[in-house]
């Protein structure tokens, strides 16, 4: 087993009543969001608030008691971040269902209600996630293969450019969403099998220890995967999140900066390659680069976001006050544009800070955790997040070229949300794990049934 | 693998605040660039959901913001229709003409001098709402103005009035026909805003124009006072004198029958000399080319200056045509451009009467009878009287402001007398008004197209010795009418003329 952070004798705390209390303060960021929504738009209280209110109360509640039931020493942060921004994101939606008049947001709740279900289902069915080891590699073929779905011809579908969606019936689905997660845990399962070949062979080139040739194979595959992913399916975001994930897996796994150095120069030179030969590529760093060339044409999307969070400035026009609608996918990619515009810099910001403590606190589950697995998922998770954030806002906010990403937990969209919702499960599960106190240790007063010991099957690591 | 754990951790932290930097520099920094872009379409649709302030004249509101129920909230409304819409324009998502358009920073409310207004409804929770407007625009005149034009041109006809207050320079009406009512161009359905906007601009008559500012053609006769002017000021002839006319003059340094210059059969001006009053009286043509190319192209045209040729002056409307004089002439021989050189004798004689290339708006004709009606003080023309609050206080009121001494008093005064003759006993008789001594002068401009009719002009002020009233009338077509004389257009400027003396 991997070194181990708890300190002997050092018991964490629950913290579940900590947990509830910020849940309430999430629930007041959801609800108070769509009333405000409905008094700024309509200038009266949504007729359905009661209703609505309810069922949010309903499904935080439902996840909490879950929690409190199947994983008492998770982290109590995790779950009130996730609720308040899940709230937020309904009630952004719904303010622009009002605009466009569309009904994404009851779509969007029946979406949640479906994540919050998996997510308890996630931790009952799991009681430890070292039991994830046991897919290494069923989860790595099954992510591949979500891979190739859309590349299908019957259930692929290209929206945007981008052959990202399958089809199937009414319903469409974004398998790169489910695939990110099964990476981590293929990645997770491989590397913490050989991460001790990967991390002791090589050469010192300067002050590098650079990587052995042989053991270059998985991260080649992982390049011809990521670029076959840009090229085939011309999604740059996705691209640059798996490839991302991969190699800071890889570098935590094998404690050596040389495969960031390398894997880095890899993706670097083939997304320069990928621009100059492919130009819807090209497109997006031009717009990027200057996106006011042609301010209604195929820079419009972006021009109109910066526009957008212009308008609000730092305090926002105030929800129903603004013209998020002129953006076009205000609620899926571009929605930060829109709390940009009506809750101005404040809102980013908490919103920035809320998706900073996701990442905090997941790797503060990869820090403390008592397992290399356990480690290796939760950074694995935490880099993906923070990735993707920075992929899209940095994208939304022109810091670097526009990629299609949804952002987490707020975009509208069923299988981002869902996915996520899985995500914050297993790193609930890490971290019950990591805060746990160790079983042979001094029997506690409380609770007996709580501590038997558990019979699970041990990762080698 | 805790320390490459840490490592990431502040990596990640380094995305974020690589985030959080530019998204303040993208909301605090640049708010204000993009907040100001023109191109910027929200800036347009937060201006146009705005409750706009008035435009008044008088008492009435010529255009309004009405509350309506769709997502701009106010829609434009023009009461005034037709009879305004050349000066108040019409307001459109993120466009504007006319007075919509140079006022457009009081009537939206973004003007600094409402600044504590503003304020004032930001404390209080008000929307903002924009400031008022007061024209200098007299209804009655504007009425009879425009009642009398369309009256006399006909359906099918096109023409503008310009009246000004000779003392100030306060433009007491401004009218074109045809005109057009901007109530369909500001509606917020976009088919009907843009069905009434291509019907308007397609029209051969282009109603869209505004005449009095916009559109400039020989002044013809009336030209003839910015002559007579000339030679005055300049001491080539007194008002006393007697100047040299004839029934016909060929052109100096010409031949041929087309450059010999008549009187189209005035008789009156047959002897070879006669008196300067009897050659305004009649509108000799004879005598005011001789006497244009005796004062000379560069004098005759510093004089038209001082009147306002060859510049812009109306600040409050636009866009604004230039009043041309020439100041050189470039001739063309075998598609080679020559050195411009000053007018020849020939080309001076036809400037002498408003021919050749000599144009005028008629808000500049009404400048230059302004001008000798206030004994030679040009005054700056001005439609925006006052500047208000959305609840009426007055923030400026306009100060009145000399452009410049067209003219001495003196030669004010022998042209006053020269101008009242031509009504009194001369072509201007129709403007007379029982009890009033009016000053005008007729206009009857070629076009230079053979087989079209002429333009008519009319410029008159009354009373002639204490002028509240200067008007400029413009005739461009009037379909199965005789444009000649005084017969069309001194009508029209003796109505606006009692409008304004019967207040």
């Amino acid at each position: 087993m991997a070194t181990n952070s708890a300190l002997m004798g050092f018991v964490h705390r629950r913290r579940r009543g900590a947990e509830l209390f910020l849940l309430i303060l999430a629930l007041l960021v959801g609800v108070g969001a769509y009333a405000a929504v409905g008094l700024g738009v309509d200038g009266e209280v949504p007729t359905n608030l009661i209703g609505y209110g309810g069922w949010l109360t309903l499904l935080v509640v439902a996840a909490h008691v879950a929690v409190r039931r199947v994983a008492p020493y998770a982290d109590p942060v995790l779950l009130p971040v996730v609720a308040a921004l899940n709230g937020l994101g309904l009630a952004i939606i719904h303010r622009l269902d009002l605009a466009r008049e569309t009904g994404l947001a009851s779509q969007q709740l029946t979406w949640m209600t479906l994540g919050v279900v998996l997510f308890i289902g996630t931790l009952v069915v799991l009681p430890d996630h070292r039991l994830l080891a046991r897919f290494t590699y069923t989860s790595g073929l099954a992510a591949i293969a979500l891979l190739i779905l859309p590349m299908l011809p019957v259930l692929g579908t290209e929206i945007n450019g981008a052959r990202i969606w399958i089809s199937v019936g009414p319903f469409s689905f974004q398998p790169g969403e489910i695939a990110k997660l099964l990476l981590v845990v293929t990645f997770a399962g491989y590397l913490v099998v050989h991460r001790d070949a990967l991390a002791l062979a090589g050469r010192r080139v300067l002050f590098l220890d650079l990587p052995r040739g042989r053991d270059l194979g998985p991260i080649l595959m992982m390049w011809v995967v990521s670029l076959g992913i840009l090229i085939l399916q011309r999604d740059l975001g996705s691209s640059l999140l798996f490839f991302g994930l991969f190699l800071v897996m890889l570098y935590v796994a094998t404690e050596r900066p040389g495969w960031i150095v390398v894997g880095g120069l890899m993706f670097f030179s083939g997304a320069a390659v990928a621009v100059k030969i492919f130009s819807h590529v090209q497109n997006r760093v031009d717009i990027w680069l200057d996106p006011f060339a042609d301010p209604s044409g195929s820079g419009y999307q972006l021009v109109q976001a910066l526009y957008g969070f212009a308008w609000g400035g730092l305090i926002g026009r105030g929800l129903g006050e603004g013209m998020p609608e002129r953006v076009p996918y205000a609620e899926s990619d571009f929605i930060l544009a829109a709390i940009g515009e009506e809750l101005g810099l404040t809102a980013v910001m908490a919103v920035l800070l809320l998706y900073g403590l996701v990442v905090e606190r997941a790797l503060r589950a990869a820090l403390i955790s008592r397992d290399g697995f356990g480690k290796l998922v939760a950074t694995g998770l935490a880099a993906v997040f923070a990735l993707q954030i920075f992929v899209v806002i940095g994208g939304v906010t022109r810091l670097i070229p526009l990629t299609g990403l949804t952002t987490p937990f707020l975009s509208y969209g069923g299988s981002s949300l869902v996915a996520n919702w899985v995500i914050i499960a297993i790193l609930l599960r890490i971290s019950d794990q990591a805060r746990r106190p160790v079983p042979d240790l001094n029997e506690q007063q409380d609770d007996p049934d709580e501590q038997q010991t558990q019979i699970v099957k041990v990762v080698p690591s | 693998m805790n320390k490459p754990i840490r490592a990431v951790s502040i990596f990640c932290m380094f995305l974020f605040l690589a985030l959080m930097a530019n998204v303040t520099f993208l909301q605090f920094w640049r708010a204000d660039e993009y907040n100001t872009d023109p191109k910027n379409s929200r800036v347009a649709a937060a201006a146009f959901s705005r409750e706009r302030g008035l435009i008044l004249v008088g008492e009435d509101p010529i255009a309004r913001s009405e509350p309506v129920d769709d997502q701009y909230k106010y829609l434009r409304v023009y009461p005034g229709k037709q009879l305004y819409a050349p000066v108040t324009g019409y307001l459109q998502l993120g466009s504007q003409t006319g007075i919509e358009r140079s006022q457009n920073e009081v009537l939206s409310g973004e003007d600094p001098r409402l600044f504590v207004n503003r304020l004032v409804d930001l404390l209080k929770g008000d929307t903002n709402q924009g400031g008022n407007v007061l024209l200098t625009l007299d209804p009655a005149a504007q009425r009879a103005a425009y009642t009398a034009l369309r009256d006399t041109v006909g359906p099918e006809g096109e023409g503008a009035v310009v009246a000004i207050e000779p003392k100030t320079g306060r433009i007491l009406a401004m009218v074109s026909f045809p005109s057009y009512d901007p109530n369909k161009l500001a509606s917020h359905d976009r088919e009907t805003r843009e069905k009434a906007y291509d019907t308007l601009d397609g029209n051969k008559r282009q109603p869209l124009l505004n005449r009095a500012i916009q559109t400039r053609l020989f002044p013809g006769s009336t030209f003839k006072v910015v002559t007579a002017a000339a030679a005055i000021e300049n001491g080539v002839y007194d008002a006393d004198d007697d100047v040299p006319a004839g029934a016909t003059w060929q052109a100096p340094g010409t031949s041929g029958s087309q450059n010999v210059i008549d009187n189209e059969g005035r008789a009156g001006c047959n002897p070879a000399k006669i008196s300067f009053s009897a050659a305004m009286e009649n509108s000799c043509n004879t005598a005011f080319a001789k006497m244009a190319v005796e004062v000379g192209p560069e004098k005759l045209r510093e004089q038209a200056e001082k009147f306002g040729f060859n510049s812009d002056y109306l600040l409050d409307l636009g866009p604004q045509a230039r009043s041309v004089f020439p100041e050189e002439v470039v001739d063309t021989i075998d598609d080679v451009q020559q050195d411009p050189r000053e007018l020849n004798d020939a080309e001076t004689a036809r400037s002498g009467f408003g021919q050749f290339s000599v144009q005028s708006t008629p808000l500049q004709m009404a400048m230059v009878v302004s001008a000798i009606a206030n004994r030679g003080a040009l005054m700056r023309p001005y439609l925006v009287d006052e500047v208000q609050t959305a609840t009426f206080d007055v923030l400026e009121t306009t100060e009145p402001e000399t452009l410049r001494d067209a003219i001495s008093p003196q030669t004010a005064d022998q042209l006053t007398d020269l101008l009242v003759a031509t009504v009194d006993d001369g072509t201007a008789s129709p403007a007379a008004i029982d009890g009033v001594s009016v000053a005008g002068k007729t206009g009857t401009a070629q076009r230079g197209v053979e087989g079209k009719a002429p333009y008519g002009w009319f410029v008159s002020f009354a009373p002639a010795d204490d002028a509240q009233v200067a008007v400029a009338v413009m005739i461009q077509e009037a379909p199965g009418k005789e444009i000649a004389g005084g017969q069309l257009g001194g009508p029209i400027a003796k109505a606006v003329m009692e409008a304004v003396l019967n207040k």
